[in-house]
C-alpha cells in the first residue's frame, strides 16, 4: 500500500464528507474524479481508493447513525426496500452504493490521466 | 489517455448516478436511491439518536414575546406563551417540527392533490379520489371557510400566527431534516397557509360527515316491495336508548318544511337506480363520551370521559399538548394542521366530542340538455351551469383535466364521465348538497372552548359550530354536566334525502336549518350522567326528521353501566372506557343457542358450541367465543339475506345488524328466513344450524393459522398513512370491537382516550395509539401504542408556571423574537 493510495482515499473521504454537508449526494463522483486527477494512480488502485473511501465514509456514517438509533429506522427501511428487515444488509447496501459511485469517479480519472 | 476505457468508465459512472437518481417501478416507485441512502442526505438523517437532546434556543421573527416550551419524558410539550397569538405561533412551529409530513399529506388529500406525489394509483384510484374531493367542492369550501375565519379578528390573528409558526419551521428546514416520507416519495413541502388549515378542517368533515347510503337505499327502494323495504330498513330500532332519554318533552317545531307536491310520484315511488360509487369512508366512524355529576363520584366532583373513534393511523391524528397563556391554560389533544386544543380541559371545565352521524349530504339527479353539461332542466326551463376546469397533476404522467359543473343544488359529483369508484358505466348525473361545503368557521368554537369558564361560555362557544355536527359533552368545576348536539342541521321533511332526490325542481332543496335552540341538549339531568355513542340523539317525538346512520349498541351498554355505577373514581372510568363487553352478542345469543338443532352435531361441532355457550360476552384478546360468534352471526346474516339480495346486480344497502337481531327476536318466522331459491320453507332452526355448520371450516382454518383467539382473528393495526406495513404497528393484541365500548376494530378505534376529574386540582389521564413524533425513526413515533393496547393511561400533567424546575421537565425550548436592529 502506497502513500498515494492512502492519501487519495483519505482526501476523497474527507472532501466527500465536507461537500455532503452542503451539496447533493452525487458530488461524491466528481470529488473522487478530481482527487484522482490530482493524485494519479493506475486504474485498479485508483478505483479501490475511491471505492474504499466511500465504503468507509457511507458505511461508517450509517453504522454510527444506526447504533445511536438502536436500529429503529433501519429495520423499517430494510423491510420497505426490501432487505428482509436486516439492518446489517441495509448498512452494507448503503456502503456499496456509495463505494461504487466513488470508485467509478476515481477510475474514470485514472483512465483520463493514465500513468505508465 | 486511453479513450475507450475512459469513455466506458465515464459512461458507467454517470449512468450509475443517473440510475440512482431515478425513481423505478410501476405503481409503487422506489425512492431516489442515491439520495435516500446517502447518510448525509437520506433516511439515515431521520434515524433519531436514542436519548436525543431536544433542548434548543430558537429565535424567530414574528413572535411578540418570549415563550418557553417544557417537554416531559413523553415529548409532550407544555407551552408557556406571552400571548394567545404567540401560543398559536409556537403550536404551529411544534406541529411542523414533529408532524410536518402528515399535516401536508392530509391537506393534499383534502384538496384532491394526492396524485401529485403518489401517482395515478391502481386502476386510477388515486386520481379518482382526487376528482371526488375536487368535485365535492373541498377547495371552494375551504376558501369560504378562510373568508369566514378572517371575519373574526381574533381567529384571524391566531390562524395567521399558526401559519407563520409552521412556515418558520419549514423555512429553516434543511435537506437532511426533511421528514422521512418526503424522501421516500421525493417531493418537498410547500409553504403553509390559512387555506391549508381550512383544508385540514374540511378533511375532518369528510371523515365525519362524508358517509351516507343514499345510493344503496335508492337501489333497495327500487328493488324491494314497500312492505319488504319497511322490514329491512326500519327507521328506529326498538332497543334504542337515545342521547336524551326516551320521553323527553319537546316543543313544537319552529319551522315545518313542506314536502313537495310531487314527492309520491317522483320521489317515493321512483324506480330509478344508481351504479355510481362514492369514496368509501368508514361508516362506523364513531365515538364515546360521557360525564357524570358529583353525586355519582367518590370525590363528589364531575368526571368527563371521551374516546373519539377514528382510523388508527400513524402518525396519529392527534398531538398532545398543554398551552398556557395569560388568557387560558388548556390541556388535551390538538390536530396537527390546525391551531387550538380540540378535545381537552382548562382550569374550569372539560369537554369531549362524538360524531352526530346526522345525514347532511344529499344527492339530486340532474338532467342535462346535452353532453356539454352547459344547461340543465330546472324549474321548467333550461338553466345554465357554472363550469370550471380543474387540473390534476399526476406524478409520472400527464395532467388530467376535469370539468367541474355546479348547479343550483350543488356541484355535480357523478356523471357519465365520472362514476366514482364504480366499474359500471352510467348515463346519469348527480349533484350533491353537502353541509360542510357551506362557509363556516369551526375553529372559532375551539378557540372559545379553550377559555370557557362555565356552561354559558361553553354554550356560546358552540353557537357558531356548523358542521360536521358533534355531540359536545361538558363538565365544570362548579359541578355542572351537560351535553349538546351542535351543528347546523337541515330541517327536512320526513325521509327527505333518504334517497336520491329529483333535481329538476327547487321544491326538493333544503328549505332551512333547524334553529339552534331546538338542537337536542341536556343540562344536569337527575340521573346524574350524560352520554353519547353516535346513537340517535332523540326518540321519535323530536319534531324534526333526523336521517343518518346510527349505531346503537355502545350507547346501550354505556348507559346501562353508568346507571349502575356509584362512588365512581378515575380508575373505574379507565375500566369502563376499555370495557370489552359485547352487548350485541349478549342480546343475540338466545337466537343462536335457542334455535340450534344439536342432534347430529359431531364432536368437533359440539366442542365449538360449548365454547360459545360458556363465553361471558367479553371480547378479550385471548377469548375464542367472540370469533365463533362473529363467524356464526355473519353466516346467519348471509344465509338469511343473500338469496334475496343476490337477485340484484346493484349495490343494495345491507340491513343493519340491529335490524336482523330485532326481527328475529320478534318473529322467528320472519319472511326473509326462507331461502327463496328452494321449494321448501326453511325455519329459523334450519338456518341457525346451517350457519353454525358453515362456521366450522372457518374455525378450523383459523385454528390451524393460530388465529382462533379474538385479537388474532380480528387483527388490529395502527397503520401508517401510506399503508406500508413496515411503517405500521401490526397484529396488536387488543380486544374489543364495533359494539364494545372499547371499539378497537381492525383499522379503526379509540383514537384518544381521556378521563378528566374536575377536582380543585384537575386529575386527568389520557392515551392515544401513536406517539408525539411523526418520525418513523424516532423512539417517540409509536411509544404510546403498547399502553393503548394494554388499556393503561398516562397521567396528564397540568404544569404550573412555577414548575420549570420540576423533575418531570426533560427538555426546554426557549423561543425568542428576533429583534431587528435599527
Amino acid at each position: 500500500m502506497t502513500i498515494k493510495f492512502l492519501a487519495t482515499t483519505l482526501l476523497i473521504g474527507l472532501f466527500s464528507f465536507l461537500c455532503g454537508l452542503f451539496l447533493p449526494w452525487w458530488t461524491v463522483a466528481p470529488i473522487a474524479f478530481i482527487v484522482s486527477l490530482v493524485i494519479p494512480q493506475r486504474p485498479l488502485p485508483s478505483f479501490l481508493s475511491g471505492f474504499l473511501a466511500l465504503f468507509l465514509l457511507w458505511g461508517g456514517l450509517a453504522v454510527t447513525a444506526d447504533l445511536a438509533n438502536g436500529s429503529i429506522l433501519s429495520a423499517k427501511v430494510a423491510s420497505l426496500l426490501p432487505l428482509g428487515g436486516s439492518s446489517y444488509a441495509l448498512v452494507l447496501v448503503t456502503a456499496v452504493v456509495g463505494a461504487l459511485v466513488g470508485g467509478g469517479g476515481a477510475l474514470t480519472a485514472a483512465f483520463l490521466k493514465k500513468t505508465r | 489517455m486511453r479513450i475507450v476505457p475512459f469513455l466506458l468508465s465515464f459512461l458507467l459512472t454517470t449512468g450509475l448516478v443517473i440510475c440512482l437518481n431515478t425513481r423505478w417501478g410501476g405503481l409503487q416507485k422506489t425512492p431516489l436511491l442515491g439520495e435516500f441512502l446517502s447518510p448525509q442526505h437520506g433516511f439515515w438523517q431521520n434515524a433519531e439518536p436514542l436519548g436525543m437532546d431536544f433542548n434548543a434556543k430558537i429565535d424567530l421573527p414574528g413572535l411578540q414575546g418570549k415563550g418557553e416550551v417544557y417537554f416531559d419524558k413523553y415529548l409532550i410539550p407544555h407551552v408557556f406563551a406571552a400571548s394567545e397569538s404567540d401560543a398559536c405561533y409556537i403550536q404551529g412551529y411544534l406541529h411542523a417540527r414533529f408532524r410536518l409530513w402528515q399535516m401536508e399529506f392530509q391537506t393534499f388529500a383534502a384538496a384532491g392533490r394526492l396524485s401529485e406525489f403518489l401517482g395515478a394509483g391502481e386502476n386510477n384510484s388515486i386520481v379518482k379520489y382526487d376528482r371526488s374531493m375536487r368535485r365535492l367542492g373541498m377547495v371552494t369550501a375551504a376558501r369560504a371557510a378562510v373568508a369566514e375565519m378572517e371575519k373574526d379578528s381574533n381567529v384571524k390573528k391566531d390562524c395567521d400566527a399558526y401559519t407563520a409558526g409552521v412556515n418558520a419551521y419549514i423555512g429553516q428546514l434543511n435537506e437532511g431534516a426533511l421528514p422521512f416520507e418526503y424522501k421516500l416519495l421525493d417531493y418537498r413541502p410547500e409553504p403553509w397557509s390559512n387555506l391549508k388549515t381550512a383544508l385540514f378542517m374540511k378533511y375532518m368533515a369528510v371523515e365525519l360527515a362524508g358517509a351516507d347510503n343514499d345510493f344503496a337505499l335508492t337501489n333497495a327502494k327500487s328493488f324491494f316491495s314497500k312492505a319488504d323495504f319497511a322490514k329491512l330498513y326500519p327507521m328506529v330500532p326498538d332497543s334504542l336508548d337515545p342521547i336524551l332519554p326516551k320521553g323527553t318533552h319537546f316543543l313544537p317545531p319552529s319551522f315545518v318544511p313542506k314536502m313537495p307536491a310531487t314527492a309520491d310520484s317522483l320521489y317515493f315511488n321512483s324506480t330509478a337506480t344508481v351504479t355510481d360509487e362514492e369514496h368509501a369512508v368508514d361508516k362506523s366512524n364513531g365515538s364515546n363520551n360521557w360525564a357524570v355529576s358529583g353525586k355519582k363520584t367518590l370525590s363528589g366532583r364531575p368526571i368527563l370521559c371521551n374516546d373519539p373513534h377514528l382510523s388508527t393511523n400513524l402518525p396519529s391524528i392527534w398531538y398532545q399538548m398543554q398551552i398556557h397563556t395569560p388568557a387560558y391554560n388548556v390541556s388535551g389533544v390538538s390536530f396537527p394542521g390546525a391551531p387550538f386544543v380540540i378535545i381537552g380541559f382548562n382550569d374550569s371545565c372539560a369537554w369531549g366530542i362524538t360524531n352526530s352521524e346526522r345525514d347532511v349530504r344529499d344527492y339530486y339527479a340532474i338532467k342535462f340538455r346535452d353532453d356539454t353539461r352547459q344547461e340543465y332542466w330546472y324549474n321548467g326551463r333550461w338553466a345554465s351551469t357554472d363550469r370550471r376546469i380543474d387540473t390534476i397533476k399526476i406524478s409520472g404522467a400527464r395532467p388530467f383535466y376535469d370539468t367541474v359543473v355546479t348547479t343550483a343544488f350543488g356541484p355535480v359529483l357523478f356523471d357519465p364521465g365520472f362514476t366514482g369508484f364504480s366499474e359500471m358505466a352510467s348515463n346519469r348525473s348527480y349533484a350533491v348538497r353537502w353541509k360542510p361545503a357551506d362557509s363556516s368557521d369551526e375553529l372559532l368554537t375551539f378557540r372559545y372552548l379553550q377559555s370557557a369558564n362555565n356552561y354559558d361560555e361553553y354554550k356560546r362557544a358552540l353557537s357558531t359550530f356548523q358542521a360536521p355536527g358533534q355531540n359536545f359533552a361538558f363538565a365544570d368545576k362548579a359541578g355542572h354536566i351537560a351535553i349538546r348536539q351542535e351543528g347546523q342541521f337541515p330541517a327536512k321533511w320526513k325521509e327527505q334525502g333518504l334517497f336520491v332526490m329529483p333535481g329538476e325542481d327547487s321544491s326538493y332543496k333544503w328549505q332551512g336549518m333547524i334553529d339552534r335552540d331546538e338542537n337536542p341538549y341536556m343540562l344536569d339531568p337527575d340521573r346524574g350522567f350524560v352520554s353519547s355513542a353516535n346513537q340517535e340523539p332523540v326518540d321519535t317525538t323530536y319534531p324534526y326528521y333526523l336521517g343518518g346512520i346510527f349505531p346503537i349498541y355502545r350507547g346501550l351498554i354505556i348507559n346501562r353501566r353508568l346507571d349502575a355505577m356509584n362512588s365512581i373514581t378515575a380508575a373505574d372510568m379507565m375500566k369502563l372506557q376499555t370495557d370489552n363487553f359485547d352487548v350485541f352478542a349478549q342480546m343475540a345469543k338466545p337466537i343462536l343457542v335457542g334455535h340450534i338443532n344439536e342432534t347430529g352435531l359431531n364432536e368437533e361441532e359440539r366442542s365449538y358450541l360449548n365454547i360459545f355457550k360458556l363465553w361471558n360476552f367479553r371480547n378479550d384478546p385471548g377469548e375464542e367465543g367472540p370469533t365463533i360468534f362473529y363467524l356464526w352471526w355473519n353466516h346467519l346474516d348471509h344465509d338469511i339475506f343473500d338469496d334475496e339480495f343476490s337477485k340484484s346486480s346493484l349495490h343494495l344497502q345491507h340491513p343493519y345488524e340491529s335490524t336482523l337481531l330485532e326481527a328475529l327476536l320478534k318473529d322467528t318466522a320472519w319472511s326473509f328466513i326462507d331461502n327463496v331459491n328452494t321449494p321448501e320453507k326453511e325455519t329459523l332452526q334450519q338456518i341457525v344450524t346451517q350457519a353454525f355448520r358453515q362456521t366450522i371450516p372457518d374455525l378450523a382454518q383459523a385454528g390451524q393459522n393460530g388465529h382462533l383467539t379474538w385479537a388474532k382473528f380480528k387483527d388490529t393495526w395502527v397503520r401508517h398513512l401510506l399503508r406500508q406495513p413496515a411503517l405500521s404497528r401490526t397484529h396488536l393484541a387488543i380486544g374489543g370491537g364495533a359494539n364494545c365500548i372499547n371499539a378497537a376494530k381492525p383499522l379503526h378505534g379509540p383514537s384518544w382516550r381521556m378521563i378528566v376529574q374536575l377536582t380543585d386540582k384537575t386529575e386527568a389521564y389520557g392515551i392515544y395509539p401513536g406517539g408525539q413524533s411523526g418520525n418513523p425513526g424516532s423512539p417517540y413515533y409509536d411509544n404510546f401504542v403498547d399502553h393503548w393496547v394494554a388499556g393503561t393511561y398516562l397521567p396528564i400533567w397540568v404544569m404550573g408556571s412555577d414548575e420549570a424546575a420540576d423533575k418531570r421537565v426533560q427538555w426546554v425550548m426557549h423561543f425568542s423574537p428576533i429583534t431587528i436592529p435599527q
